[in-house]
């Protein structure tokens, strides 16, 4: 399927650019440049915040103390890193302040590194042959072929949906990575960087998200 | 490399996918899930899905903030242009 291609170094590129002169227009005080960077960010911010303090009420407390740190600070801001990477990192700052306060709140690493510490497969063992088995290992029950499935079925808003519910049921560290990742579209070194955890860990945490999620919809696409 | 490469079975293959996607793997592994992949066909169509389950998580838009949050910034962006010093 090629609609949907990871966008080019090239066109990454272009959206640091388009960043950069949202951030000069709000420095000038164009509210239209605030509501843009507002609507884009802030469901994730209020998703990486909200995996810090024990309520949404407070996460989004976080969040608005964040955009307005952000407004405060916007002259000393150098250009050394993204526009997006400054952002959340002042959302980290504030975030992880405000859990110490409430004294309510695992710090993400913790949760991050109570998942990766957890058993694992991405497929169930049962579907494999067992050791003993002249190809044991090899698939004893493979996944069911997509491809023979209609381009709009796949596409749908069922199957939308269905990947949505999926990642909503992930734990936390799990969601909170692939919703970054695949639907916000960050890159690794960006993700670890907000998300203040290493690589080998992100990857961890990305490799059980979309198992999980393309099992779910392995079970979907069999309904 | 000179040893031989134990090979790679579908069990492993599963758990190294996206160590792959990442560009994470080991010369020697890249190399074993690579010969995997080029001669088995239900760990290709696995792949295919897990890339596929990728794309289509990117076709998801996440939720709108709420008219009221939306509504407390702007009145908070009003304010500090409010007491911002003229631009020259």
């Amino acid at each position: 399927m090629g609609s949907l291609p990871t966008p080019t170094p090239e066109e990454l590129a272009a959206a640091g650019a388009e960043e950069r002169l949202l951030l000069a227009r709000l420095r000038q005080g164009d509210a239209v440049a605030f509501t843009t960077l507002v609507d884009r960010w802030t469901p994730s911010m209020l998703r990486v915040a909200r995996m810090h303090v024990a309520t949404q009420a407070i996460a989004e407390e976080v969040v608005q103390d964040t955009w307005l740190a952000v407004l405060r600070g916007i002259d000393r801001f150098e250009g050394r890193s993204s526009v997006r990477t400054w952002v959340f990192r002042i959302l980290m700052n504030q975030a992880k302040t405000r859990g110490v306060r409430e004294k309510r709140t695992v710090p993400f690493a913790s949760l991050a590194s109570d998942e990766t510490g957890e058993e694992f497969s991405a497929v169930d063992a049962s579907r494999f042959h067992p050791e003993g088995h002249r190809v044991a290992g090899h698939w004893a029950s493979p996944p069911p072929r997509w491809d023979e499935q209609p381009v709009e079925r796949l596409e749908s808003r069922e199957t939308i949906s269905a990947i949505r519910r999926a990642i909503d049921d992930l734990p936390p560290a799990q969601r909170t990575v692939m919703t970054l990742r695949d639907i916000e579209g960050w890159d690794a070194p960006e993700v670890c960087d907000a998300l203040e955890i290493s690589e080998g860990n992100q990857r961890v945490l990305l490799h059980r998200a979309r198992s999980r999620v393309r099992a779910a919809l392995e079970q979907e696409m069999a309904a | 490399m000179s040893a031989v490469l134990p090979p790679m079975h579908c069990n492993e293959f599963v758990e190294l996918v996206t160590d792959y996607l990442e560009g994470a793997l080991s010369a020697s592994d890249l190399l074993r899930l690579e010969t995997h992949l080029g001669a088995c066909e239900k760990c290709a169509h696995y792949l295919a899905q897990l890339e596929l389950t990728r794309d289509l998580a990117g076709s998801i838009t996440d939720d709108d903030i709420t008219p009221e949050m939306r509504g407390d910034l702007l009145d908070a962006f009003s304010r500090w242009k409010a007491e911002r010093p003229a631009d020259p």
